[in-house]
């Protein structure tokens, strides 16, 4: 006699189908999941010690544009892995080489010798000549990349964009706002 | 004739497809829903089966690639025939998409349409009009210039601040570590896979529950909707007072979409596409990258929010907005429909259309951001000139030198960013200057490792100066009586 909670034969082997689905579909997710976040499971191993070309290009006391390719190309990026950046050559082989990219929001800021302010164009964040938030929105001051000075070569530790929650950006020297 | 009929019984024996459609344009509509208000939908639905087409008409040239799109862009201006065209119709599409889906949405809201039954209609709305944000967005991107490299960089830097999950999901949103080919790559799957597949199916639910459910009953004042009794009422008014919905209503629907169309043809001959504006590369820095025109609104408030309510407003904000959205039909589900009384709902559209439409006013002239041509560009007035000595003037040029100009106006000209200095002398004594000059503060930058003494000197005497005719400048009375005790009054 049929029982509606008797398991039929033909019930059960749905059930196991449903089952032996969702199984592959489960072994399917690993490799899917692993594809789609490859760029955050990389770990850092984007990051490369590049050169902004030799010191003497900087002189003593002046901030100049300089730009670098990221350590790492692939063949479809074109011109976007070419980055620019602001070295401060403050004295010998003492150097301050800042993001390009306001801390506010990421626009490419700009160098004011004579006022020695860097300028935002976006949201009018400006910051100091040692890279210290002067006035604006910004929270902070410009992101520092590590440098070396190495014969006579100066390279920069670069490939992530700087943003404000980037890990990389905590080893920009953080100064409080003048008073 | 005949053998149209026959082709058509002949189909129609297979498809079994003619019963569904007949009755579906025959169902029958309240008569006074007939209205040209409830034109915006189908109107949406048109233009982005329009932004289908022209999409697809674009893909078969653009190539996804951060090396060559901007190229295929310049291929498509200028080589292609017509290929503006196209790229214009998609472009303004895609304007008018999003406005006819605001509009559609403010009509909804003020006419008690998301109320019972149709709460999840309105909740499906709701994912749509994200939707369709997002492809105003990721289509900004596909237009790979200066505008679209930055923009990126400021959609990373608010994700960034995601606490915890920032960096992963910069990564994740970039495909790596920078804005780079891989970046592109995943917002033309976005925009051409991922958005319009799931925009294709939730308006196929969103139409269906309009079909099943019902339009929308015109609202009338203390007409009460209640889950009790509404769907008997609403069947027994589409009972006494409907139509059916082909050829009563669908003529006004016909003649909005074909306006719409229209217009939208309109704008892109007489206005042509949007950009490529400058090349995707980096290193041209002499760029101030503006967001499209509906996020221009964003654009303003992130520069004139307080920064330490920047990063909550920013991540919190949308989470709110998206909630309170789809919240709306549960908490209000009940009760009067007709915006005659229901004055906190059309206060409500009323201050976000304002909110809105003052913050998307001001991104037009940026008073926040300096003028960063002021400095070499703006003579100072001769007005502010005249009469003064060899020193003021040495002032002057101090203050253009040094930029002062570059955020605070004299005369009209300059930046907005600071307070304009026509009448400073009048607000602060020379002391007050000396000191503002020097440290800075509310907002100004110090500038006191930047001037010689030489230089704050004349630059304070220059600005004692900026004074109206007839209007004495601010002085110090406590200082004045210390100098001088003995001096009588003079007035």
């Amino acid at each position: 006699m049929p029982n509606e909670n008797m398991l039929t034969r033909r019930g059960l082997f749905m059930k196991l189908g449903i089952l032996f689905n969702g199984l592959v579909a489960a072994a399917l997710a690993v490799p899917i999941l692993r594809y789609v976040l490859s760029s955050v499971t990389r770990g850092s191993s984007y990051l490369g010690w590049v050169s902004l070309g030799h010191v003497n290009e900087f002189p003593e006391g002046e901030t100049r544009l300089a730009t670098f390719r990221n350590p790492i190309v692939m063949p479809a990026d074109g011109k976007t892995v070419d980055t620019a950046c602001w070295v401060r050559r403050i004295e010998g082989e003492q150097f301050q080489v800042f993001a390009i990219n306001c801390m506010h929001l990421g626009c490419p800021v700009r160098w004011f010798p004579q006022s020695g302010l860097f300028m935002c164009p976006c949201h009018g964040g400006a910051y100091y000549r040692d890279g210290s938030r002067a006035s604006g929105p910004p929270e902070r001051g410009l992101f520092v990349y590590p440098y070396k000075v190495k014969d006579g070569l100066i390279t920069i530790q670069a490939g992530e964009l700087p943003t404000p929650g980037s890990p990389s950006a905590a080893l920009g020297t953080e100064r409080p706002p003048c008073a | 004739m005949r053998v149209i009929s026959q082709v058509g019984e002949w189909l129609d024996r297979r498809l079994q497809l003619a019963a569904a459609i007949r009755e579906t344009a025959e169902h029958h509509v309240p008569r006074n829903t007939a209205s040209w208000f409830y034109v915006f939908g189908s109107a949406a639905l048109v233009v982005f089966l329009m932004q289908l087409v022209t999409g697809i008409l674009l893909a078969i040239i653009y190539v996804p690639s951060a090396a060559e799109a901007w190229n295929s862009l310049q291929v498509l201006n200028h080589d292609i025939t017509l290929g503006w065209f196209i790229r214009a119709l998609h472009g303004w599409g895609s304007n008018f998409m999003v406005a006819i889906v605001l509009i559609h949405m403010v009509q909804v809201f003020l006419f008690g349409a998301y109320k019972f039954p149709r709460e999840l209609t309105w909740v499906v709305g709701v994912f749509l009009l994200l939707m369709t944000l997002g492809m105003a967005f990721s289509g900004q991107v596909l237009r790979f210039d200066q505008d679209a490299y930055w923009g990126l960089g400021i959609g990373a830097s608010i994700a960034s601040r995601v606490p915890i999950l920032g960096p992963a999901t910069v990564k994740l949103m970039l495909g790596g570590p920078i804005i780079a080919g891989a970046t592109l790559s995943r917002f033309f799957a976005l925009h051409v896979f991922v958005i319009p597949g799931l925009l294709i199916a939730l308006v196929g639910l969103h139409l269906l529950m309009v079909l099943k459910l019902g339009i929308n009953d015109w609202p009338m004042p203390g007409r009460i909707v209640k889950r009790a009794t509404y769907t008997a009422e609403y069947e027994e008014l589409v009972r006494k007072d409907g139509a059916p919905f082909v050829p009563y209503a669908v003529w006004k629907d016909l003649f909005f979409a074909a306006f719409i169309l229209a217009a939208v043809a309109a704008c892109a001959i007489y206005f042509g596409p949007f950009g490529p504006s400058g090349r995707p590369d980096p290193t041209i820095i002499q760029t101030a990258p503006r967001p499209d025109y509906f996020f221009l609104w964003l654009y303003a408030l992130l520069s004139l929010l307080p920064p330490s309510l920047e990063t909550p407003a920013l991540l919190i904000g949308p989470v709110v907005v998206i909630f309170a959205l789809i919240l709306l039909p549960f908490l209000f589900g009940e009760g009067e429909k007709s915006w005659r009384r229901r004055p906190i709902a059309v206060m409500s559209i009323l201050l976000i259309a304002v909110s809105l439409g003052t913050l998307t006013h001001l991104s037009g002239f940026t008073p926040w951001s300096p003028h960063m041509n002021a400095w070499s560009g703006d003579p100072v007035p001769e007005r502010f000139l005249k009469g003064t000595t060899a020193l003021e003037r040495q002032g002057a040029l101090v203050f253009q030198v040094k930029q002062c100009r570059n955020c605070h106006s004299l005369g009209e000209l300059g930046g907005q960013r600071g307070p304009t200095l026509d009448s400073v002398a009048v607000r602060l004594t020379p002391d007050q200057l000396i000191r503002q000059v020097i440290q800075g503060g509310g907002n100004m930058p110090a500038y006191g490792k930047n001037l010689s003494p030489a230089e704050t000197t004349a630059l304070v005497a220059f600005l004692a100066t900026l004074h109206p005719p007839g209007q004495t400048p601010a002085r110090n009375a406590a200082l004045e009586e210390s100098q001088a005790p003995a001096a009588t009054p003079q007035r």
